[in-house]
């Protein structure tokens, strides 16, 4: 069962918002939070993203509304697949504000 | 203008003492962000896309000078330097860190101001005709019925919970300035044999399934007003749908119900509150409309004024679009366009801002105002005063001389911050300036309102544009349906979609075949693009939109 579900699962990361500063942020592989995408923990196995979820979930402290984002492998990391998850990772248009800036 | 009395105050202070508690639990941990996030959104903090946003209220679009500069200290000590102004006349920070906003919210209180019910399931931020007490063609103030509103809704214990959110606009003028058919109560300042009173329009509103408002009574006499709009609100309250968020606004529930059935039970609700209303509130309306005496207006000559006109091209291109009549002789209103091409609309620095507060001090009684159109209005300016103010207001970068035409779009902000967005909507208002500013047509488009939204829910009133934008996601890229055809006027009308939408490359040159098109067909210059558009129908854009285009791709 999870062999097949897994087939058919796309890639994930654990994404949302940091508590105090709002900004978007990552879980990593090393059970902290990035706010580069690059560096967040690819999953590629559906019951693993569950669980590593769930383990968000229970950080109310850190993360606000965590969930699972699509993304591809990229050459130097997850890129993200929907231009929500681009805008996400970059910051605003606009202006050069966000993580594009380099800031939150 | 009004003043916090003592209890307004108190009031204000203690919920932002109650929210500084909060906010303290929510970073110890002793609240869950399920518990909290009903408390932020009570004093209108959000969780965006990259922040938080706070959206503070400015009560019928009116501050003066102080106010507008400590919006600009917020927006500087706690932001990033700048606040974007919104369709419903409030002010909303992109930036602002959970921990200060507690101080943020304690130096609005500094000058009378707050977030409180710009958000959740109440009675928001009440809105008006942002040339409220200036307007030649007004027959009265708006104002003080906007405030004796805010504060009956404010808190009111009856109506912490609506099924939904509920929007009141006043208009004190025949010609709508304040989109009040597309509001969940509208009300209109009508005169009855020399009795001023309001004519209530209900069950309008834009978003996932958009209404014109439905006359629900022709005219309320002012001491009737508050018992009147409690009983429909309280009506709605009981009848509301609660069970399904897209049907729960009231005008799902007049349009299931019909008017007549709404307009009985409104009417036997406000027999019975009717009595329990003392009179209390009229001595406070009484109050309250002397708080909104209009400025001691000066006589001056206005020869400069004319020289200038006739010396200063640009400057009289300024004027031509951007003044609007005033009510007393000699006197303008000026609106200052914060829709430069190729800028966000309704973004302002914090040194603008204090431009605009130094400006309103020294030439306009110390009014300034905020329009649904994302623009600030300086009410109270005399003619001979607006060379030397236009002066400052290019030394700002804030004379653009485009109101009413094409590159003077309302737009929301889009996935640019918003996280119920579904395609960005600034990037194309931004494109849509700066070309048609290149191609130098936008005068001689003329009369021309392009409203853009980032999703279905409408804040960028796009169905009420001339041309309205509807930014969507489709199969995972972004996609722009056009309607023709919509006025957000006292002639209210739904534009209606053109067809298939368009991709963000495609969007602007559907847009420019649109302007032709409308040249081409156009009686004269003098006939304006919605005009034209209600003569010709759809069919001559249709083709211009799709079968010209499929004619190219075929080539």
């Amino acid at each position: 069962m999870p062999r097949d579900s897994s087939r058919e699962f796309t890639p994930k990361v654990v994404t949302g918002n940091a508590l105090i500063e709002g900004d978007v942020i990552y879980l990593t592989a090393a059970d902290d939070w990035t706010r580069d995408l690059a560096r967040a923990e690819l999953l590629t196995d559906e019951a693993t993203a569950r669980l590593r979820l769930m383990m968000a979930e229970g950080q109310p402290d850190i993360v606000v509304g965590p969930y699972l984002a699509e993304v591809a492998q990229g050459a130097d990391g997850p890129r993200p697949v929907h231009f929500r998850e681009a805008f996400r990772s970059t910051g605003p248009s606009n202006y050069f504000h966000g993580k594009q800036a380099g800031g939150a | 203008m009004y003043s916090y009395s003592e209890f307004d105050a108190a009031f204000v202070a203690e919920r932002n003492r109650q929210f500084r508690q909060q906010v303290e639990r929510r970073l110890s941990g002793a609240l869950t962000e399920e518990e909290f996030k009903p408390l932020r959104l009570m004093n209108g903090l959000y969780l965006q896309l990259h922040a938080y946003m706070l959206r503070v209220a400015i009560p019928y679009g009116t501050l003066d000078s102080r106010q507008m500069r400590q919006l600009a200290m917020i927006a500087e000590r706690w932001d990033k330097g700048y606040g974007h102004f919104t369709t419903r006349q409030n002010i909303q920070y992109n930036w602002p860190k959970l921990r200060d906003v507690p101080d943020i919210l304690d130096a609005l209180a500094e000058v009378e101001m707050h977030a409180i019910q710009t958000s959740g399931n109440t009675i928001r931020n009440v809105t008006a005709d942002h040339f409220a007490g200036a307007a030649a063609d007004e027959l009265a103030d708006p104002r003080p019925v906007a405030e004796l509103i805010r504060q009956w809704s404010t808190d009111h214990p009856e109506f912490q919970f609506l099924p939904r959110k509920f929007k009141i606009a006043v208009t004190g003028s025949p010609n709508d300035r304040a989109v009040t058919m597309a509001h969940d109560i509208g009300l209109q300042i009508v005169s009855r044999e020399g009795e001023i009173g309001y004519r209530v329009i209900v069950g309008g509103g834009l978003g996932r399934t958009p209404m014109l408002g439905k006359v629900l009574r022709e005219f309320v006499p002012q001491a009737d007003l508050l018992p009147y709009l409690e009983a429909t609100v309280s009506v709605w309250n009981l009848l509301g749908r609660r069970d399904n968020k897209y049907k729960s606004r009231i005008k799902i529930t007049v349009h299931e119900h019909g008017i007549e059935d709404i307009r009985a039970r409104v009417e036997e609700r406000f027999n019975l509150i009717r009595p329990s209303f003392g009179g209390v509130d009229q001595a406070l309306f009484e109050q309250i409309r002397a708080a909104f005496a209009p400025p001691a207006f000066r006589t001056r000559s206005s020869e400069g004024y004319h020289a200038a006109r006739a010396a200063d091209p640009v400057f009289r291109a300024w004027c031509d679009t951007n003044l609007a009549a005033h009510r007393a002789p000699g006197y303008a209103i000026v609106q200052i366009s914060l829709k430069a091409h190729g800028a966000t609309p309704g973004d302002a620095s914090a040194a603008q801002m204090r431009a605009m507060a130094d400006l309103a001090e020294r030439y306009g009684h110390d009014a300034l105002r905020i329009s649904h159109e994302q623009n600030v209005i300086l009410p109270h300016v005399h003619e001979a005063d607006l060379p030397a103010l236009h002066e400052e207001l290019r030394r700002h970068g804030l004379a653009t001389a485009n109101i009413g035409l094409i590159s003077e779009i309302i737009a929301c902000p889009g996935m640019d911050y918003c996280t119920l967005a579904t395609a960005r909507s600034i990037p194309i208002a931004q494109q849509i300036a700066t070309r048609f500013d290149e191609l130098r047509l936008e005068h001689e488009i003329g009369d021309l309102k392009i409203k853009i939204s980032g999703c279905i829910n409408a804040c960028g009133h796009h169905h009420v544009g001339h041309i309205g934008i509807l930014g969507l996601d489709r199969a995972g890229a972004e996609n722009y349906q056009i309607t023709l055809g919509g006025d957000h006027t006292q002639d209210a009308a739904l534009g209606q979609r053109t067809g298939p939408g368009f991709s963000a490359e495609e969007i602007i040159p559907a847009i420019e075949r649109i302007i032709h098109t409308y040249l081409a067909h156009r009686t004269g210059p003098e006939e304006s693009f919605v005009s034209a558009f209600r003569r010709t129908g759809m069919a001559p854009f249709k083709h211009a939109l799709y079968e010209v285009e499929h004619a190219h791709a075929a080539e």
